[in-house]
Formats: structure tokens, C-alpha cells, sequence
């Protein structure tokens, strides 16, 4: 057994020892701050609180999808079908308050169940029936918008009770209840995701599901939680999403994945699993807020965005490859 | 009554038969070695002892108790461990996570179970040191650890939970000569302290040197079951390649 390299060893001290605190790219960082300075430099209004507002509230539905995502990834899955999940569960929640005027929790409970629901779907296709989980959430990605659009004829139904609208437009203490509620779930999926066998079987699965399973971990009920997870949490986000607009809109969240997506590799939770990071995934949302919202300001068209971020997503993942490749070296 | 008994266990795959009707046993405190060439049918019979895989007839006991049903959890939990030939460790998590796979140390804040790092780290070092593995720090990253190094933490996660039999897949096939002689001195140390191992291997003098006893698998069936003093290398090669007819 042969001695251990010492200057390998150190060299991935600092960097490597920050990320075990957690678990995020300090590079995440330095990008989101060297963005923020562009944008700063590039538009007057870019540096202004009712700005910065606009920026975390756009952020929180992005960030609690992304949340799931993260989760997902690091099992090395994938969800596909959040932005539909989405629409789906705020079109649930508005037909159950706004037609047939039941009180405003159960409005809350449909929306995060029928994320939860649709979720429970994916994890039962993806284990029992061996489907590769990109080809079950593509279909309920299709599945999921279409039954919304149905249940709504494909149009927005309007009028939320008023305790879901404050959660969408409130600011207690002049903080947005969205930001407050990203924060919330940020925190608590920190702690299942580094400090729970919940996150840290997710996190083997991702990076040997052979070893997980041969050392007693359950990775078909495992990996079905985990995706009712990321549904419960795309409930939630088309509740934020639901309550600001106060409608629930068929068409909403559509192409979210792809952002949500980008905001978790950016934040380093490797693509191919085995690794997550909450933090860095909340990071990797601002970034992603931080990038519309300074396109937003400098008059860019939204089409142009969607090709930004699909840009940001290739090059992310890009990166990431050159940079794992340049570790295996050393 | 032995340690483990396996009474004609039999495993198809659709019209393969892996597995023909096994039968043999494990003493507690005995060391079997266990050979056959490739696709004799030794890494399923193992795999059908530890639950990754379910026969479709015969019986395994353990202690007496029928294995019948359990998964790999519930075979650890029985006290049978594995280790794997390809070591079945999580490569981006740390030493100490790797050894507690699975049995995690946990402590609860407001009735939520949090896993106790800090313990578990204080324990996989003990473990480590007992062993005289050389390993730095157990907050290494599994996978930057070098092959040997990798093993040796394979086998303490085999060992820290006082298993009554430890199988070990091809253990020497990738170390080198210093590190296969710790390997067969630990099975020794093993042997001492009572506890039973069933030891594959295609390097018959490794098997020859620690084994009391050897059986052989040819075809998913057992064709030669000697103790070692009254075998022979010779013998037991004919066995392999099926020079001899049982």
C-alpha cells in the first residue's frame, strides 16, 4: 500500500476543503459577482434595491425547482417534466380555490400534491418498468402541460384566495414571501441532502448504484422519493409562480427545466451524479436571475435569452469536463 | 450444524442454468476456498448468498435460519459480508463515509436522524489503524486512493461490524506481492478470532496457502470438495478444466 503523493494531496486542500463546508464551486461565486459587475457596468438600473428585488423574486421559482433538480441529478437522473409539473400543480390548486371556493389550504396541499402525484409517476415508470428516467419525465413533461391545458381549456383561470396571493406578492419586513419561502426549502434541503442517509444515498446512488445497492441501500424506493421529491418541489414552485401572478396559467413554467437544469450544473452538482450541492444550486439560480434579469435591462429580446441560457448550459457542463479531466491528470 | 449450508441452490438466467444444484457447507471459523474457472458459476452463488440475487430453488441457512427472502441489507444485518471484486465503494465519498455504507451513525435533532460524521470518522480511524492499513486520513476521497489502499477499505468496512462469515471476491487479483501477504495474513487473523471466510480466487497458491478446505465449481456445480491436506494443485486443476469426471 503504497505511500499517498503529499503535494496532490494539498493541492486539493483549499478548494476541495471549501466545498466539503458546502459543497459548491467557489468559481460559482466569482461568476455570479463577475455577472453583477457586468450588468452594473452595462445598465444604470441595474444597481437598485427594487432591481435586486426583482432578481431574488424571479430567482425563488427557479431556485425551488432547481432544488429538486438537484437532488435528482445527484442521483445522476434527470426531470425533464418540472416546468409542466409546474403549471399542472398551479392549475390544481386554482380550479380546487377559484371554482369550486374550497379554502385556501387545500389549495396549498394540491399544489404540492399533485407535483408529489406526478413525481410518484415518474419514480414508478423509471424503477418498475427499467425506463430511462430522460425518456419517463420527456413523456410526463408532455403529459403533465396537456393535462393542464385541459383542465383549464388553455386558459388562465384568475382569483386566488387571499392568503396564497400573499405568498406570491406579500413582503413581510419588505422581504417577498417567494425569497423567504426559497430560503425556507434551501435551508431544509441542505440539511437532507449533506446531513441525512435520505440525501447521501441519493448522492451514492448517482456515483455507484452497484456499491449502493450491495451495501443494503433500497435504490428502487430510493430513487421513487426522489423523484416525488422534485415534484412536491415543482407543487411548490407553481404555487410561488400561481400565487404572484394570482392565476393559474396552463401555459406557465414552460421551458423551465432548462434553466432549472443550468442553475444546478452551474452550481456544481455534477451532471453524471454522485455530487450535489443546495447551495450552489441557489447560487446557480441567481446567476440565472442575475443573467435575465440584466438581459431584461438591456433591452435584449427574450428570444435572444433562451439562447443565452442554452449557451450558459453547454458551456457549463463544457467546463465542468475540461476541469474534471485536468483533476484525473494530476 | 455448520455456519452456512447451502442444499441444492439452483439459479437460471431465461434458459441458462448459472447454478445446477450447489450443495456445501462453511464451519464457523474455517477457511473455504472456493474456485472454478470463468463462468463456473462463483460469482453467482455468491451473489445468491448475499441477496442480490434470488434462487429459484434450494436452501441457504445461516446459523441455522433460512436466507430465503432477504435482501442485501437484511444478509449484512445477519452478519455475512462482502467483498467485492470491484470493491463496491462509493469513489467521490470519503474513507469513513464508505466504510459506514449502509449503517451510517446517526444521532437525532427535534426526531430528525442526523448522520454523525465526526463519530463516524473517530471509528473508521480505529478501524483503520487495527487493521495497519496504510491509509492517510480517512477523509480522503475514496476514489484518489490507490488500489491497495482502496481494498484496504473494503475490508474494514467488511470487518467493523462483527461478521460471522466474510466472503471475499478475488481480493489479491490486483495488489501487489507485499499487499496480497497482508491479505492472506489477515484471513489468518480471521480464522483466530472465529470468524468463517469463503475465499475465491483464480491464484491457487493463495488458496493452497490460507484454505482449509477447497471446492470446486464446474458448470454451476460443485465437482470436487477436499480439505486442502488431502488435495493436490494438480488435482485440483483437472477439477477446473474438467480433466477429471466427478
Amino acid at each position: 500500500m503504497s505511500a499517498i503523493p503529499s503535494s496532490a494531496a494539498q493541492a486539493q486542500s483549499w478548494r476541495e476543503r471549501l466545498a466539503g463546508v458546502a459543497g459548491f464551486r467557489i468559481e460559482s461565486l466569482f461568476v455570479l459577482a463577475a455577472l453583477a459587475a457586468t450588468m452594473a457596468i452595462l445598465s444604470p438600473y441595474f444597481l437598485s434595491v427594487s432591481n435586486f428585488l426583482n432578481i431574488v423574486l424571479a430567482t425563488s421559482v427557479i431556485g425551488v425547482l432547481a432544488i429538486g433538480m438537484t437532488f435528482v441529478i445527484s442521483s445522476a437522473g434527470i426531470d425533464l417534466s418540472v416546468g409542466s409539473m409546474l403549471a399542472l400543480s398551479g392549475v390544481a390548486g386554482c380550479i380546487l380555490t377559484a371554482q369550486f371556493n374550497l379554502p385556501w389550504p387545500v389549495g396549498i396541499v394540491a399544489c404540492i400534491g399533485a407535483g408529489a402525484l406526478a413525481g410518484l409517476a415518474n419514480g414508478f415508470f423509471i424503477t418498475k418498468g427499467a425506463i430511462p428516467p430522460f425518456i419517463v419525465t420527456l413523456g410526463m413533461l408532455g403529459v403533465a402541460r396537456g393535462l393542464a391545458l385541459v383542465l383549464t381549456n388553455g386558459l388562465p383561470i384568475y382569483g386566488l384566495p387571499a392568503p396564497i396571493v400573499f405568498l406570491g406578492q406579500g413582503r413581510p419586513l419588505g422581504v417577498p414571501t417567494p425569497v423567504i419561502v426559497l430560503l425556507l426549502t434551501a435551508l431544509a434541503a441542505h440539511v437532507l441532502l449533506v446531513h441525512t442517509r435520505f440525501g447521501l444515498y441519493a448522492q451514492v446512488i448517482g456515483d455507484s448504484e452497484v456499491a449502493a445497492r450491495a451495501m443494503g441501500v433500497r435504490v428502487e424506493r430510493h430513487k421513487v422519493m426522489l423523484y416525488a421529491l422534485s415534484g412536491a418541489l415543482a407543487g411548490l414552485a407553481g404555487l410561488l409562480f400561481a400565487a404572484r401572478v394570482n392565476a393559474g396559467d396552463p401555459t406557465a413554467g414552460t421551458s423551465y427545466e432548462l434553466t432549472a437544469i443550468t442553475a444546478t450544473i452551474i452550481g456544481g452538482t455534477n451532471l453524471f451524479g454522485g455530487r450535489g450541492s443546495v447551495v450552489g444550486t441557489v447560487i446557480g439560480a441567481l446567476i440565472m436571475g442575475v443573467l435575465q434579469n440584466g438581459l431584461n435591462l438591456l433591452a435584449v429580446p427574450s428570444f435572444y435569452q433562451q439562447m443565452a441560457i442554452g449557451a450558459v448550459l453547454v458551456l457549463a457542463v463544457w467546463l465542468d469536463r475540461i476541469s474534471s479531466a485536468e483533476g484525473r491528470r494530476q | 450444524m455448520s455456519l452456512l449450508e447451502l442444499e441444492d441452490v439452483r439459479k437460471n438466467f431465461g434458459s441458462i442454468e448459472a447454478l445446477r444444484g450447489v450443495t456445501f457447507s462453511v464451519e464457523a471459523g474455517s477457511v473455504v476456498g472456493l474456485v472454478g474457472d470463468n463462468g463456473a458459476g462463483k460469482s453467482t452463488l455468491m451473489k445468491a448468498i448475499t441477496g442480490v440475487y434470488r434462487p429459484n430453488s434450494g436452501s441457504i441457512r445461516f446459523n441455522g435460519a433460512l436466507l430465503a427472502d432477504r435482501d442485501p441489507r437484511g444478509i449484512r444485518e445477519a452478519g455475512i459480508e462482502m467483498i467485492y471484486q470491484d470493491l463496491a465503494l462509493a469513489k467521490m465519498r470519503d474513507v469513513a463515509t464508505n466504510i459506514f455504507l449502509g449503517r451510517e451513525l446517526t444521532y437525532n435533532v427535534l426526531g430528525l436522524r442526523l448522520i454523525d460524521y465526526k463519530r463516524m470518522r473517530v471509528e473508521a480511524e480505529a478501524m483503520i489503524a487495527k487493521l495497519g492499513a496504510r491509509v492517510k486520513s480517512v477523509t480522503q476521497i475514496a476514489g484518489q486512493l490507490s488500489g491497495g489502499q482502496q481494498q484496504s477499505v473494503a475490508i474494514a468496512r467488511a470487518l467493523t461490524f462483527n461478521p460471522k462469515l466474510v466472503i471475499m471476491d478475488e481480493p489479491t487479483a490486483a495488489l501487489a506481492v507485499r499487499e496480497i501477504e497482508h491479505v492472506l495474513e489477515l484471513i489468518r487473523t480471521l480464522r483466530a478470532q472465529g470468524i468463517a471466510v469463503i475465499l475465491i480466487s483464480h491464484r491457487l497458491t493463495d488458496v493452497f496457502a490460507v484454505c482449509d478446505r477447497i471446492v470446486v465449481l464446474r458448470q454451476g456445480a460443485v465437482i470436487a470438495d477436499d480439505p486442502t491436506r488431502n488435495t493436490s494443485m494438480n488435482a485440483v486443476v483437472a477439477h477446473i478444466v474438467g480433466a477429471h469426471r466427478a
